[in-house]
Order: C-alpha cells, then sequence, then structure tokens
C-alpha cells in the first residue's frame, strides 16, 4: 500500500487511490478560494481545478487526475 | 510515428471509434485526460484496453496541431453545475463528481447523501453510492413528475433503458425538488425541509466539452458540434462523436464512435432519445434565481453574482470583474451563465488548460527544433 504524506502526517492510502479522494478521506479540503474560503473537489474529473494542490514541490496539480505514489507528498493552501 | 487516426477522449465513444479505426487497418492514437480509458461512465473499468493502438493517458491537450489524416473528438460532457447559496461548501460536490470520488477510492460507508439535480444520472450515481455503503436521504430531481411519466412512457422505444431505470428506482426519490442552499452539514430544499448530510451530491444535466471542437473551428449549432452521417464535422478531417454532439448517453456515443471510426454512415437513430431527454429535463425557472447577488458565481476568481449584475456578457464580465478568467477557464461559470443569463459562450483559445510554462517552452522547441 502507499504511503503519502499528507500535509505532512504520513498516510497508508490503497493503491489506485486518487490524490482528491485521499485527501477527502483524511479530511482535508484541498484549495483555499482568492477570498480565504477552503474548498474541497467538486467535479471530480479534471473540470474545474477546485481539488487543486501542491504535489511534490509542483504546485496546481489537479487531485482528482492523479493517483498516489509510494513517497508521495501532497501540500494544501491551508497546511 | 505518425498516426493516421487520432482520438481525443476515451470514452466509450473514443473507445469504439480507435476499435473500428483499428479494424479497418488505421494506425491509431488514442489520447485521455485521465489515468486509464473508459471516461467518466467507465472509470475505473477492467478489460477495456485496446491492444495494437498507442496509447497516452493522464494527458491533456491544450492545442490541436496534429499531423494526422483523422481527428476524432470524443470530449464528452461535464455535469451543469448552478450556484446557489452554499455550493462552495466543501461537502457540496458533483452528483457524477461524488461518484467519480468513490470510484477513485472515496470510503463514502455510512455517509449521509443528498442526491440532487436533475438528469437520469442522479438515479445511477444514487444507487451506486447506495451499493458503496452510503446512506442516500433522498434523490431530489428538479423536473415535474408530469415531465418524468411522460420520459417514461416515451421509453417504450428503448425497452434496454427501461430496464435500466427499473433497476435504479428508489423510494428516496422525489420529483419537482431541488436544493435552494447548503450549510456546513446540511441543505435546505425547496419544499422547506433542511437535510443533514455528509454530503450533497449535485449536478444539474451534462454539458458538452465543446473546448477542442471550438478552438478547431467546428460549427457548433445550439449547442452542440455539427455533423453529418460519418460524423464528420464542418472542418475537413475533424470528427465529433458521443456527447459533443448531442447528450444521449452511452449507446448513442459508442454507434457514433463505430461510424467514424470505421468511415461508415452512423447506424440507428439516436436524435429522438437526445430530444426526449433535452425536453423532459429541461431546466425550471425557479433555478435560475437561486443564486443571490453575494452568491460566489465564478469560483476560480470569487466573483459573485452581484459584481456581474451590470453585465451583458461573458467577455464584460471578464474584462470588469475576471469573471471566467481562472483556473478552470469558465467552464463552470461559464456554463451557468449560459443558462442563468443567456449569455453565449465566449470564442475559445489556446491553451484550453492551463499550461506549465516549462511544457510550453517544449512545445515551441519541437516546433522549432
Amino acid at each position: 500500500m502507499p504511503r503519502i504524506k499528507l500535509n505532512g502526517t504520513l498516510y497508508d492510502v490503497p493503491a489506485q487511490t486518487s490524490v482528491a479522494a485521499a485527501l477527502m478521506n483524511a479530511c482535508f479540503t484541498a484549495r483555499q478560494s482568492i477570498e480565504g474560503e477552503a474548498r474541497g473537489p467538486l467535479c471530480g474529473m479534471g473540470i474545474c481545478f477546485e481539488c487543486r494542490v501542491t504535489v511534490d514541490g509542483i504546485a496546481y496539480e489537479r487531485g482528482c487526475q492523479l493517483q498516489v505514489r509510494d513517497g508521495m507528498e501532497v501540500t494544501t493552501d491551508a497546511a | 510515428m505518425r498516426h493516421d487516426t487520432v482520438i481525443i477522449g476515451a470514452g466509450p465513444g473514443g473507445l469504439a471509434a480507435a476499435r473500428a479505426a483499428k479494424r479497418i487497418g488505421k494506425r491509431v492514437l488514442l489520447i485521455d485526460d485521465n489515468w486509464g480509458p473508459g471516461g467518466q461512465i467507465w472509470r475505473g473499468y477492467s478489460g477495456l484496453d485496446i491492444d495494437g493502438i498507442d496509447k497516452r493517458y493522464s494527458t491533456q491537450v491544450s492545442d490541436l496541431d496534429l499531423d494526422c489524416e483523422q481527428l476524432i473528438l470524443a470530449c464528452g460532457a461535464r455535469e451543469l453545475f448552478l450556484p446557489f447559496p452554499g455550493w462552495t461548501l466543501p461537502h457540496v460536490v458533483g452528483a457524477g463528481g461524488l461518484q467519480a470520488l468513490v470510484k477513485a477510492g472515496l470510503k463514502i460507508q455510512g455517509k449521509r447523501v443528498v442526491v440532487a439535480g436533475s438528469g437520469p444520472l442522479l438515479l445511477a450515481v444514487a444507487a451506486n453510492l447506495s451499493k458503496a455503503g452510503a446512506e442516500v436521504v433522498l434523490v431530489a430531481e428538479q423536473a415535474s413528475w408530469g415531465s418524468l411519466v411522460g420520459f417514461g412512457v416515451s421509453l417504450w422505444r428503448w425497452p434496454e433503458k427501461i430496464i435500466q431505470a427499473a433497476g435504479l428506482a428508489t423510494s428516496r426519490f422525489r420529483a419537482s425538488v431541488w436544493p435552494v442552499s447548503a450549510e456546513p452539514g446540511r441543505v435546505v430544499m425547496s419544499d422547506g425541509q433542511t437535510l443533514q448530510c455528509d454530503y450533497l451530491a449535485c449536478g444539474f444535466g451534462l454539458v458538452p466539452n465543446l473546448e477542442l471542437a471550438m478552438l478547431a473551428g467546428c460549427k457548433i449549432e445550439s449547442g452542440f458540434v455539427s455533423v453529418d452521417a460519418m460524423q464528420e464535422t464542418s472542418v475537413r478531417g475533424i470528427y465529433a462523436v458521443g456527447e459533443l454532439t448531442g447528450i444521449g448517453g452511452v449507446e448513442k456515443a459508442e454507434a457514433e464512435g463505430e461510424a467514424a471510426g470505421s468511415r461508415t454512415a452512423l447506424r440507428g437513430n439516436h436524435g429522438a432519445f437526445v430530444e426526449l431527454l433535452r425536453q423532459c429535463f429541461a431546466l425550471r425557472e425557479e433555478l435560475k434565481s437561486l443564486a443571490k447577488p453575494d452568491t460566489i458565481v465564478c469560483r476560480c476568481e470569487d466573483v459573485t453574482l452581484g459584481k456581474i449584475a451590470a453585465c451583458s456578457s461573458k467577455r464584460e464580465a471578464k474584462l470588469q470583474t475576471r469573471c471566467g478568467m481562472g483556473a478552470c477557464q469558465g467552464r463552470i461559470c461559464g456554463s451557468a451563465l449560459e443558462f442563468l443569463r443567456g449569455w453565449p459562450p465566449d470564442t475559445v483559445r489556446q491553451p484550453v488548460h492551463p499550461v506549465s510554462v516549462q511544457d510550453l517552452l517544449k512545445q515551441k522547441e519541437t516546433a522549432n527544433p
């Protein structure tokens, strides 16, 4: 089972899980809107960009279009 | 390697096109933004992959500059999300959106879910969520019972669809009900009841992903790509299949994909079902007044309805308020505003998705080595 780091905490997440689903399972929201609202995934299919997070240092990755990989490090805006 | 047929979208339409094109001896490239084939409807299904063709998954197409004799657009549809107070809260997700997230590993066991909006997708989502262990509190369809009975009666022409629909029936279903506002952990419905829920899964039907067809200059009529009997668009060599030519589901998409891929005339009449869906699930006028002046319309840029009140087009709203200029490039608010304000789509420019500077530079190097 891939072990990933979400906002600094380690989680064992079943393979094939999307980063967006992993975040929701761990009770994290994704991005912070420009007015400071916490946003979570909306469309689940790569359209709305509400689930964007920083993955392994790369910003603006859509969590719903990305599967977890062992050693992956995900940070959200609020962290 | 040069390909004869390039297909964008690996849902039912794109897969059917790929199989047909391969069968008639074409070198095929199949591209999809998702990590595997299936599109949204068959997301996560196994056994869909096609051998003997080239595939590029997890690949976003942001511009068209393809060296091939046939380009088949099978870009599918997205959900229509309409703004209402509270729709930006994290527990409010798409109906298809929640289903996609569950297929991608979201734990839904024991969660209370209100499914709302419009279209046959709601029942399918509710059934799948229940199967996955969710407690579906309510399935709220905005269309009236009258429309739905009309839909049911007309289905005799498609017996296989009756069987599908019957399998999805639930006692939690209500017609002529829609969400009017959401607060953390609950939703208020149009009939006055307040429901506690972990998720409100809400989508008001589907709209086609027209961006690439518009970028290519394909003729669009009444919101869909115009095609001939072989699915060719107004631009020679560019074909369109599936939801791009009319929201009609899997059977239509597969038939159109087969026609485009094999370059033969489309079999069967799928237009009647498209028209039936459009009529029976037409959105009611009341939905236009759900959003209040302080309700966010453009989620990317946090633009409220009040801020664009004086604007008369998407272009004007963009220039005055940045509405539609965020990361989704107006895919969410633009579709909503077409319904709310009757604003026609704005022009589409490349890149049709946000692209990193690094990727733009790579593209430039490939173009001018």
